[in-house]
């Protein structure tokens, strides 16, 4: 089963650990329904929409509320760490959390409890705490942009917002930002570079790139990274090979923008609606 | 006070030539959120500060710190006092501590301007000055500024520095403040 560990944008919501479903532009979780903003919620919906493509069951969650105070990030981890050593996820996804290289390291000791070790996937806030306290290679797959990217070549940054100025986002510079980022030890096994042109990197060797559709809108809206990782999740949940599913998880989030027809005001819920058939589109069983 | 007595004992001990050379000090708080409130303070009333990453030996995780003139300590640490965030401690500064982004990238996209500053991006309609999207980050409060943030009015938005709490949201700040300079002559 494929988990799902983050945050919502509410600090009234308590520490939910459960299954969710979607209904319209909502996620249904327990007896609460949230808007499928940017975010984990976007991340979510788009695993889902995949997930349910395979015959799948919808992903396990373990959400809290965090307006950016930090305090409902620290009650989920000290509930993750507990109760994963439990748990028998095959794939586990880490999103938005208050970056704390503390924390990254207990979690990864839960994780060496668990009966199996799952497939690791961070993006977002607890990427930058597994590259800030030096676990990067713990995972199996990191989902930066660019300059999150240019974060992982920079061996001295703790977060994207210190990255130095000579290493900044350029993307004609990826080749040479992948190879420095797998010298320091600051990437996974993988990666998923989403950009421009979205790269699949495999121990520190490009394997392939993606550039068409480009949908120049796509860049101003919030949550298209998101949905790239919660798509790839539910791939390699699914099945699928990390490569390929890097691959349609790139494309389908191409595919899905371009079926949308976006403008830079388009907001990330309608791209999700396509994702479906953005991806069934793509004859991704060849 | 203690803070005080720390800051200039030092400046004793280390005598003059060492203090000319490096004249700034950092003060260090509890969390993101403490910094980006004093910060707003103490330009409020007018002391020359820059917000800077701690040295890699006290940090934690999203954390940022505040660099002063060591001259000022004294009227700085007791303005911070007296809205009730002392700092929790001061280190001498010196070229270890990380400086923020400073770059910007803007994007034309016809109807509507993109700024990004370090790993955020706001978008704005130019016609209305509507902000209709904010992007990139990975910190929590991302998602809570950008509910907040998007449909709002340039002009009429909160400032995000008043509502966030991470270097994300000061990221967006710096974001924000560039594209007001570019969109509100």
């Amino acid at each position: 089963m494929l988990a799902i560990v983050g945050t919502v944008p509410d600090e009234e919501f308590h520490i939910y650990a459960g299954e969710v479903n979607l209904e319209g532009d909502s996620l249904v979780i327990g007896e609460s329904r949230i808007s499928i903003q940017r975010g984990t919620p976007a991340l979510i919906a788009s695993a889902i929409k995949i997930l349910e493509l395979f015959g799948k069951s919808p992903p396990f969650v373990y959400l809290a509320g965090d307006t950016g105070r930090g305090n409902g990030s620290k009650r989920l981890y000290e509930f993750v760490v507990k109760d994963l050593k439990n748990r028998a996820f095959t794939t586990l996804t880490f999103h938005y959390l208050l970056p704390d290289a503390d924390w990254c390291n207990k979690i990864l000791f839960s994780i060496d409890e668990m009966p199996i070790r799952p497939f690791l996937i961070a993006d977002a806030g607890f990427m930058y705490a597994a590259k800030m306290s030096g676990n990067a290679t713990s995972f199996d797959l990191f989902t930066p942009d660019p300059g999150e990217l240019a974060f992982l070549a920079d061996e001295e940054a703790p977060h994207p917002f210190y990255t130095r100025g000579f290493l900044l986002q350029d993307e004609s510079r990826v080749e040479e930002l992948v190879q420095r980022a797998y010298e320091h030890g600051n990437a996974s096994k993988y990666l998923l570079v989403k950009g421009r042109t979205d790269y699949v990197v495999k121990e520190g060797k490009i394997i392939e790139t993606i550039s068409e559709p480009l949908v120049e809108a796509l860049e101003p809206i919030g949550g298209t990274g998101d949905t790239i990782t919660g798509v790839v999740s539910a791939l390699i949940e699914s099945g699928f090979e990390v490569q390929k599913a890097c691959f349609l998880a790139s494309k389908a989030n191409r595919v899905a923008g371009q079926f949308a027809n976006p403008e830079p005001s388009t907001q990330i819920v309608e791209i999700i609606k396509f994702l479906h058939k953005a991806l069934t589109s793509l004859n991704f069983l060849i | 006070m203690k803070i005080l007595r720390k800051l200039f004992k030092r400046r004793d001990e280390i005598g003059q030539n060492i203090v000319s050379r490096n004249d700034r000090a950092i003060l260090l708080f509890e969390n993101t959120s403490e910094v980006i409130r004093a910060e707003n303070i103490l330009k409020e009333n007018a002391y020359s500060i820059r917000v800077v990453g701690p040295p890699a030996h006290v940090r934690k995780g999203c954390d940022l710190a505040i660099e002063i003139p060591l001259l000022h300590a004294m009227g700085i640490v007791k303005v911070l006092n007296s809205y009730g965030i002392p700092p929790l401690d001061w280190l001498p500064s010196d070229d270890g501590n990380l400086k923020p982004v400073e770059l910007f990238h803007i994007k034309d996209f016809g109807r509507y301007l993109m700024v990004r500053a370090a790993n955020m991006k706001i978008t704005v309609h130019k016609a209305s000055l509507t902000i209709v999207n904010v992007s990139g980050g990975g910190c929590p409060d991302v998602p809570y500024l950008a509910a907040i943030l998007v449909g709002k009015k340039l002009n009429e938005a909160i400032e995000p520095r008043l509502i966030g709490h991470t270097l994300c949201g000061y990221a967006l700040q710096l974001a924000y403040d560039k594209i007001k300079e570019i969109c509100l002559p």
